[in-house]
């Protein structure tokens, strides 16, 4: 065992990177939940997002554009979803699975033309000589532009639920929609818009995977980030800090597990393979021992004659 | 009334089924269950490989059908029912997961022909068949022995089994020949195919110094990783990987099934097919080592292809001794070489390995 092989900067400018398709995916599906809507596609529209993004970063060459055709996928697919709850008042649960198994497939008859293909790379924001800073540097100032943006929508969902008036909408319609639609809000138009926000930010969370986290296209690559995005979104309370902590630990833990493993730590691995998953659910479920409940109306179907 | 109609039915429809058997249906039909995309561009996509040249040498005589990313264990079981249920004869089963249920499925149909790849486990109608792959990985721990200047050789492990283990020892031995101070760090990667997980293993080893890596999974994605950090090795892993050459990637082992498939449907064909286990190597060409690029020194080339040739034809075994275990025992005498029945159930590291086989 040599511990001293582990480079803890290097560690958590690692972990930023892998948290970042957690985190992205986790804040679209909580402004979703926040709304009143139980979206289990997430998986499905993070897939979605990963072939488009890569397909047309590809074809265009510029990653920035693909990331920007990841977020129309996964919105795209997002609002077969809204049809089918919103309008057609089909069941969440239900819709929900039938989108992420519907995404997988469509993803892979997409992706046919892509595998072993290079993407174009997205170069690291340059910060000058801020990199150079010793320590907060390579962990703050080395990153690619999405994993700031990441932290940056964490911030503005954040005050928008909490001091505008749209986040008081969207949480009104989420905790009673039969009282916010008798104050006159259109709850079915405010839960599409949330929906297709949700899937905006579950195809760019999937881009980043395929885009700058692998990078490369395969079949199914997403491999089970927007379960555990769901789940995050829970065990946080909905609070999308929590979701940042969350997205972060799961991440640091996954990054340091085999950081050990590499050092040759005398833990047996398939401990050190499951830690992450319940170092966090720990972590969370004691931070939400708190009074903070689902949003009252979550997954409940709404129609303005019932 | 309707329970009669019913039972009548069934047996119609069985009677039909059976004498559609007895006939002979005119086409063999060749199934083939994957464990990953026909995509990855490693172990899925040489079996995939190996099916089209079935189906090109015996064209109309043959019909094949696959299915891709089957999960290991009992879901397997689902496809290799349906398989057998839709009239296939032969039915390779490309993943060790799948040998448990390769030998159930197979006891429910007797008349059916099962090859199961890189198990232990026959019966009367299950052969098993695997490449020697460690013969590949002994020129790769040469190269790798060579080529590496921090000593520190990473290592992706998919699961631990013997075929993996193996394949770390044949390269760990060879390597410390050439480079007495190199180190393995091994990380188990726990899948066969997940191209997020495997990149984040090949980061981190690289971030642990890792100036070589090796891999045992199938995706071409520690290839990417090692491309972006600039200065390190790869290896292509049962594919050529060609994609990612003349560097990260300097050499691969291709594994090259096509032979075997073909001369296994026409023993089915035939009439000969028997339960057999089959385990070839460089020589018989079921393993092959892809063009070593020129990246790698042209000394170090040389000595490799030697190796490759004298491997070939026999005269050098990967496992000769003096060998010893990890914890210090006496394994082989000098000059000993290793028998099959040890190499296939490899679950010790040998002498210099550091770290424990999770069990």
């Amino acid at each position: 065992m040599d511990l001293s092989v582990i480079n803890p900067i290097l560690l958590i400018a690692a972990l930023m990177s892998a948290a970042t398709p957690i985190l992205l995916a986790a804040t679209g599906e909580l402004v979703v939940e926040r709304a009143g809507v139980l979206n289990l596609g997430v998986e499905g529209m993070m897939i979605l997002g990963a072939i488009c993004g890569f397909a047309i970063a590809v074809e265009t060459g510029s990653p920035l554009t693909g990331f920007l055709a990841a977020a129309a996928g996964g919105a795209l697919l997002s609002l077969l979803f809204a049809l089918l709850t919103q309008v057609a008042l089909a069941n969440q649960v239900a819709s929900g699975l039938a989108l992420t198994l519907f995404g997988l497939g469509l993803s892979a008859l997409l992706g046919q033309g892509y595998v072993g293909v290079k993407p174009p790379r997205m170069p690291d924001i340059n910060f000058g000589f801020l990199t150079d800073i010793p320590i907060t540097g390579p962990i703050l100032f080395s990153h690619d532009p999405v994993l700031y943006f990441g932290l940056l929508l964490v911030a503005a969902v954040w005050a928008t639920l909490k001091f505008t008036r749209v986040g008081l909408i969207l949480r009104a319609v989420g905790e009673n929609h039969d009282a916010a639609h008798a104050l006159g809000y259109k709850v079915v138009r405010i839960r599409t818009l949330a929906i297709m926000f949700g899937g905006a930010c579950a195809g760019m969370g999937g881009a980043y995977i395929s885009l700058i986290r692998v990078p490369q296209w395969t079949e199914g690559m997403t491999a089970g980030v927007g379960w555990i995005a769901l789940a995050l979104v829970v065990f946080a309370s909905w609070k999308p800090w929590r979701v940042l902590l969350g997205a972060y630990l799961f991440g640091g833990i996954t990054q340091l597990q085999l950081n050990l493993q590499g050092a040759g730590v005398a833990i047996p691995v398939e401990y050190l393979a499951m830690s992450p998953y319940i170092i966090t659910i720990v972590v969370l479920v004691i931070l939400s021992a708190d009074k903070s409940a689902a949003p009252g109306s979550l997954g409940r179907t709404f129609h303005a004659s019932h | 009334m309707k329970l009669t109609t019913l039972l009548a039915s069934a047996a119609v429809a069985l009677g039909l089924a059976g004498g559609a058997y007895a006939d002979g249906h005119e086409k063999t039909k060749v199934g083939f269950v994957f464990v990953g995309p026909i995509g990855d561009g490693g172990w899925t996509y040489e079996h995939n490989k190996g099916r089209l040249a079935v189906e090109e040498a015996l064209g109309d005589a043959v019909e094949t059908v696959y299915v891709e990313n089957v999960a290991e264990g009992p879901d397997s079981e689902r496809v290799m029912t349906q398989m057998a249920l839709d009239g296939a004869d032969l039915i390779f089963t490309t993943s060790f997961g799948y040998m448990d249920p390769t030998i159930n499925i197979a006891k429910k149909f007797p008349d059916v022909k099962f090859e199961h790849a890189t198990g232990y486990k026959r019966a009367d109608n299950v052969s098993t068949y695997s490449a020697r792959f460690y013969e590949g990985r002994a020129i790769q721990g040469h190269i790798a022995g060579k080529m590496t200047k921090s000593n520190i050789i990473g290592y992706i492990g998919s699961y631990p089994i013997p075929e993996v283990i193996r394949g770390i020892n044949s390269a760990f031995i060879h390597a410390q020949k050439v480079n007495p101070d190199v180190e393995f760090r091994i990380v188990w990667a726990y899948t066969w195919f997940d191209p997020a997980k495997e990149a984040d293993a090949a980061k981190v080893l690289i971030e642990q110094g890792a100036d070589v890596v090796l891999q045992h999974t199938d995706s071409t994605a520690p290839q990417a990783a090692a491309q972006e950090a600039g200065n390190v090795v790869t290896f292509g892993q049962a594919s050529d990987m060609g994609q990612y050459a003349p560097f990260p990637r300097v050499s691969s082992i291709i594994d090259d099934w096509a032979p075997y498939y073909i001369a296994r449907t026409k023993a089915v064909m035939d009439g000969t097919w028997e339960s057999t286990d089959t385990w070839d190597g460089i020589g018989p060409g079921m393993v092959g080592i892809g063009e070593i690029s020129d990246a790698v020194p042209a000394d170090v080339k040389e000595e490799a292809l030697a190796m490759k040739a004298a491997i070939a034809d026999g005269s050098y075994h990967p496992f000769t001794g003096p060998l010893k275990k990890q914890d210090g025992s006496d394994w082989l005498a000098d000059g000993e070489v290793a028998d099959d029945g040890t190499l296939a159930g490899m679950n010790f590291y040998v002498e210099g390995l550091t770290g424990e086989i999770p069990q």
